[in-house]
This record gives C-alpha cells, sequence and structure tokens, in this order.
C-alpha cells in the first residue's frame, strides 16, 4: 500500500523492515529526519533494535564498525560535514569487510555554511571501499535501502544510500511501504562471515604489514568486482518479490540517440519531463541515470553510450583542478572505444541551487549546437563576477 | 476628531548597537529562547571590561549559540562542529594579545567537542569559554544531547533518556579550568559580571549559563517558557565556592549558581613564553 512519506523517512522504514539490531546517530541536517524516526521506533517497540546517540558522527561510524564486528545487522546515518568527519572510519567499515549499511543525505560542505543540495560529501568518500548507491525518489531510497542490506551481506561490504538534500529527503511522495513478510523473503536475517565469539576468539584490525596489506586491499577490489557480477541477479531476486527494479544504470530513450545526458539523482526526474517536453518540439535525448557510482558499472555506461555521437554529463559537484566527477568518470569508462562520443561536461544546482528544466535544456542545446566541448566544465546558472 | 500632534520620536540606539552587526538583525533565535539573553550579557561584559573592541575575537561551533558569532561586530569566526576551542586554541597561540571568547552551546562544546575542552582546560589556555546550555541539540530539533537530563524526553528518547549528564563545572574544575561559575539566563547581571570576570581572569575560563530551549526541550518536557524561567528564579540556589562535585543539575533540587574556581596557575602562553622565549633570548 502506498502512504504519503519524506524521502528520509523511507529509508527508516526501509531500516525498521530490514529488521537492523544496532542502530546509531548522530544529528545533522538534513539526515536527522532518518535516525529520529528510527530512534522512535526503538522507543514505542516498533524495532527490536537497539538506538545509540552518539557523540559525534565518527563514534556513529565507529560504534556500528563494533556493533557489526559482533555480527549484527547495523545502520547509521549521516550527511555533509559529519560524513567528512566520518571518513577514517568509512576506511575501517570497508577494510573489516562489515556490511554497514548508512543513510547518507547529500550536503553541501562549508565554509560558506550551507545545507543544501551537493554531491561533494559522498563523492569525496569514493576511495574508501564502499558501494556507492543514488536514488532518485522516495520509493527508490525505501527499495535501495532494503537492497543495500541484501548485496552488503552477499559481499561483505558497506553500502552508502544516497539521496538528495530536500529534494528527496524532505519531500513528501507516494511510497509503497512493503509488507514485512515480503521483506523476511528478501532479506533472510545476516549471517555474519565473522563474529566476535569467545570460544572462538579473533583479533580484529591488527596490524597489516606490507607482505599482507596489499592483498588485503586486492580482496575489497575483488569484492567490488563481484558486485558488478551480481548485481543483476539481486535486482531480480528483489524483482521477484517487489516487482521494481532499477538497474545500476538506467537508459531513458537512448537507442538511437544522438546526444545523450548523464544525469544522477533527483535532477534525473527533471530531465525526464524536459525529455518528453522536447520531444514534442522534434528535440530528442537520451538519458542515461547511474545509480551505482562505487563500484562503477564502466563497462555497462560504456554499452549504453557507444553509439551516441555527444554525451552531456550533468554534474552536482565539482573536483576542483580538474571537473565534475561524474564526466571523469564516464570518461575513463569510454576510453576503450576507438571513436567514442564526445564528452560534455556541464556543472550546476552546487550547494541546493535548482536544476530547473531551464538548465536541462539549455545542456541539451548547448551540447546540440557544437562539435566540440570547450576546455574542461562549463558552468551554468553562475553569476557573472571577475575572473581571479 | 483631530488627531493629537504626534510626536517625532527619536529612536533610541539599543546600548549594544556598537557591538553587533545591525545588518543581521533580527536574529533567528526563537522566541522565548534563552541564547539572546546570554549573548546580551556577554556582549554587555565585554563593553564593561573596557578593552579596546579590536583586542577581542568571538570563536562559535554550530548550533543555536553558534550564530553568536555572527551577530557580533568584530573578528568572529562561525566554525565547524564542536571545533570552536581549537580555533581559539590557534588564535591565542598566533596573538597571545587578543581576548579569545569562545560562545557556543553544550552540544558543540561537551559531546562532538568534548575533547578539545578538557584540553583547553588542562593546558589552561587563556581563553573565555561561555557554554549556553539548554540540555539539547536545538538546531537540528531537539536530539538528546550530552547534556540531557536522566530520563527526559528529547527527539532520539521519546521513552526518557536512559543515559546521565555531564556535570559541566565538575568536568572543567578536573580538567584543569582555572575559572569556572554557572548562573541562568535569568541572572543576567550576575552572568554579565561573571562573563566580565571571566574574560579579564588569566587561564581557562568557563561559565556555564543555563538557557532555556523551549521550542525543541521544553515542547517535549512539558515546560512552557515562563515555567522555565520560574524554576530558574525558585529552584536556584547561589552558592559559591561549592564542591564541584555536588553541582549535578536536577531541577527538583537547588539546583547550585555561583562562581566555584577562581585560582591562579601560569597560563599556556605565560609557560610557553618563560619555557621558550625567554631561555631563547637568554641563550
Ligand atoms: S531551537 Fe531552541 S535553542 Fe534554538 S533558537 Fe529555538 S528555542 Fe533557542
Amino acid at each position: 500500500m502506498k502512504h504519503v512519506i519524506e524521502g528520509s523517512h523511507a529509508i527508516s522504514e526501509a531500516v525498521k523492515l530490514a529488521r537492523v539490531d544496532v542502530v546509531s546517530g548522530y544529528p545533522i541536517t538534513p539526515q536527522t529526519h532518518i535516525i529520529e524516526a528510527i530512534s522512535e521506533y526503538c522507543a514505542n517497540g516498533e524495532m527490536k533494535a537497539k538506538f545509540i546517540p552518539v557523540e559525534s558522527e565518527h563514534s556513529a561510524m565507529a560504534a556500528v564498525v563494533g556493533a557489526a564486528s559482533t555480527g549484527v545487522r547495523t545502520f547509521t546515518a549521516t550527511s555533509s560535514h559529519g560524513l567528512a568527519l566520518m571518513h577514517e572510519m568509512l576506511h575501517w567499515a570497508a577494510g573489516a569487510r562489515l556490511p554497514i549499511v548508512l543513510g547518507e543525505v547529500n550536503r553541501a560542505l562549508g565554509p560558506g555554511w550551507n545545507i543544501w543540495m551537493d554531491q561533494s560529501d559522498s563523492l569525496a568518500q569514493r576511495d574508501t571501499g564502499w558501494i556507492q548507491l543514488y536514488c532518485e525518489n522516495g520509493q527508490e531510497a525505501m527499495d535501495t535501502t532494503l537492497f543495500a542490506f541484501r548485496l552488503a551481506e552477499l559481499v561483505n561490504l558497506p553500502v552508502m544510500v544516497v539521496i538528495d538534500a530536500f529534494f528527496v529527503s524532505h519531500t513528501f511522495e507516494p511510497v509503497a511501504i512493503p509488507e514485512q513478510e515480503h521483506v523476511d523473503d528478501f532479506l533472510p536475517p545476516y549471517e555474519p562471515r565473522i563474529a566476535l565469539d569467545p570460544d572462538n576468539p579473533f583479533a580484529l584490525f591488527q596490524m597489516a604489514p606490507p607482505n599482507v596489506y596489499m592483498e588485503m586491499r586486492q580482496s575489497i577490489h575483488r569484492a567490488m568486482e563481484h558486485t558488478l557480477d551480481i548485481y543483476h541477479e539481486v535486482e531480480n531476486e528483489f524483482d521477484a518479490v517487489f516487482h521494481r527494479r532499477y538497474g545500476m544504470i538506467e537508459e531513458i530513450n537512448c537507442e538511437n540517440a544522438d546526444i545523450i545526458l548523464v544525469t544522477t539523482g533527483s535532477a534525473t526526474s527533471t530531465a525526464r519531463q524536459v525529455q518528453m517536453d522536447m520531444e514534442k518540439q522534434g528535440e530528442r535525448f537520451g538519458i542515461l541515470k547511474i545509480k551505482t557510482f562505487r563500484p562503477f558499472p564502466g563497462k555497462a555506461i560504456c554499452n549504453a553510450l557507444q553509439k551516441a555521437k555527444k554525451v552531456a554529463v550533468l554534474d552536482r559537484n565539482f573536483s576542483f583542478g580538474s571537473g565534475g566527477i561524474f564526466a571523469q568518470e564516464v570518461k575513463g569508462a569510454l576510453q576503450v572505444l576507438s571513436q567514442g562520443p564526445v564528452v560534455f561536461n556541464y556543472i550546476a544546482g552546487l550547494g541546493g541551487r535548482d536544476i530547473t528544466p531551464d538548465i536541462i535544456s539549455e545542456v541539451y542545446l548547448k551540447t546540440r549546437d557544437r562539435d566540440l566541448p570547450p576546455c574542461g566544465s562549463e558552468w551554468l546558472g553562475t553569476s557573472p563576477r571577475d575572473e581571479n | 476628531m483631530g488627531s493629537p500632534a504626534v510626536k517625532k520620536e527619536v529612536p533610541v540606539p539599543h546600548p549594544l548597537e556598537d557591538l553587533v552587526r545591525m545588518e543581521r538583525i533580527p536574529h533567528i533565535w526563537c522566541s522565548g529562547c534563552g541564547t539572546g539573553s546570554v549573548f546580551t550579557a556577554c556582549l554587555t561584559a565585554m563593553k564593561n571590561t573596557g578593552i579596546n573592541y579590536d583586542d577581542f575575537a568571538m570563536v562559535s561551533g554550530i548550533g543555536c549559540s553558534g550564530r553568536g558569532a555572527g551577530y557580533i561586530n568584530i573578528d568572529s569566526f562561525h566554525t565547524t562542529h564542536g571545533r570552536a576551542i581549537p580555533f581559539a586554541t590557534g588564535i591565542k597561540m598566533a596573538r597571545p594579545e587578543t581576548n579569545v571568547i569562545v560562545f557556543s552551546g553544550d552540544g558543540d562544546l561537551f559531546a562532538i567537542g568534548g575533547n578539545h575542552f578538557i584540553h583547553a582546560a588542562r593546558r589552561n589556555m587563556d581563553i573565555t569559554v561561555i557554554c549556553v546550555n539548554n540540555f539539547i541539540y536545538g538546531m537540528t530539533g531537539g536530539q538528546a544531547a550530552a547534556t540531557t537530563p536522566h530520563e527526559a524526553k528529547s527527539s532520539t528518547s521519546m521513552g526518557g533518556n536512559p543515559e546521565s549528564p555531564f556535570n559541566l563545572p565538575l568536568l572543567a574544575y578536573a580538567a584543569g579550568a582555572t575559572y569556572v561559575a554557572r548562573w541562568t539566563m535569568l541572572h543576567s547581571r550576575d552572568l554579565a559580571d561573571s562573563i566580565e570576570e571571566a574574560i579579564n581572569h588569566k587561564g581557562f575560563s568557563f561559565v556555564e549559563a543555563l538557557s532555556p530551549c523551549p521550542i525543541n526541550y521544553g515542547r517535549r518536557n512539558k515546560q512552557k517558557p515562563l515555567d522555565t524561567l520560574r524554576e530558574y528564579h525558585a529552584n536556584t540556589i547561589i552558592k559559591n565556592n561549592a564542591d564541584p562535585g555536588e553541582l549535578g543539575i536536577d531541577f527538583k533540587q537547588k539546583v547550585i549558581l555561583g562562581k566555584f574556581v577562581d585560582i591562579e596557575k601560569p597560563s599556556h602562553d605565560e609557560q610557553y613564553h618563560r619555557l621558550y622565549h625567554e631561555t631563547s633570548t637568554k641563550s
């Protein structure tokens, strides 16, 4: 049955349905609603989990690393500066191969305090060994959270479920909340690969000198590759129970499209609308939505884009001194083609600025009207200033 | 009906206007919030010291009280969550002549930033820390903090807080603070006088100011703004030099206010100067 709930609560509901055992939480806008709802479920008995309101995000991740090491299902959530503060512990969660699920609400980093949408926080964590799944709306946030627990526990890697600040986190939408029994069908009780056990004591997180460290890193890499291999299968399982699937990428009218726009998160919904509107005016472009950022589904993306003449990557993030992060990755994936499409990179919507239909149209028209992209990335919608 | 001649009123400037970025007023604090009163006490204290405003810097962390640094018209920093004290420490190291005031909240100073508080106190860093203690994370909507009373309700402890709060003056004293006081925002004169003393004190000084958050603490704990103020009036007792061990907050008994620690001990910059600068000039 569908309920009108906000994106944050779609995640909280999924955490409840996933029968999570330990949840830690530290407040930070715009994430706080996720952990508040969970703490309430714990207080009113809807959830049997233990909730700990820790003293910082660093402790939030450390606490779930500790809890997960005992072989229980764990969750925490954060955003922006909280995620940055967690950075050290993110490495520890992945390095210990613990299937922790983290709800992450994309928000800009300071200074210049800004609580609004921007992907720079999660993308800055791309090298920590976490799977990253980006969601377009409340339903996808709910489904992805359930999916994340299953995936994490199959590959023994932590998963970050990423939603847009406010555009998804605080937007109320109709969301189908699955029945507990269906969730139980999809998500069996967690069987840990290892767990602290006094009968068989482990010494976790010990020294890893040069003769073993590299193999440990390689095992994380292999688990990421394994994730790409089994993703489809896990989606089949999900689909069989819930009749929905999202794919690592979604191709929206990409067949025979000369221009394909690459999007992520809620901006994809705007792009879908613009695509329909422009089609009526005889203008045609495809949309490639990237959901899975880590592991990066390079092959699938390459297949989807190889026939296009031009690709326009819309980045809601920026890597200073380089360019939009999704554009970098897409370019990297296309390297294997001898004559791949030309990649244009547009930066828009940083720090909560809206990505309007007009911006999407501008992206399309600018790409259509030029043979080659300008050097570097192009920033849209900024006010003209003195260059310095 | 003839209207009486309207007397043209000359606007009376606010007595603290010279210290406030008036273009940023009105402030964000909710009606019934105590933060503004603590902030006023702080500005009044600064004014009363007679110290040139240019010789001050204010540092805030995150939270409702953290906005203070944005309203004061002197050099000020609105820093990251919990880190006001390390920023202040850096300023003091670079400019020992500056009077550095940290104006922040309990969540910021004692949870995410707790470690910094005890270390600055241990060093006897010559900074003044003012903590607006409203027992809750106000800005993010009222989650349980390190100061939330046992069994109190918050948005993350709807079944009552299973944890116990810090006794902040005891913590400050144990960590090495050389000036420690507690007032409520209702005791505005005492609070301002105490902050003035804290600024003039050489070494790490800490003033805790109890302050209502009717929106995010009072509401869930069945306390109207005026009830809290009545409590501040009726259920507090001034007991200077009280044993810091007795200073746990329980409004069912009397909450102790006053000045508890005021000792002379060389501050970090004095020690540093003696051990490094004086020795190097000698050799
Ligand atoms: S939320 Fe609470 S602390 Fe913050 S301004 Fe409102 S009343 Fe004050």
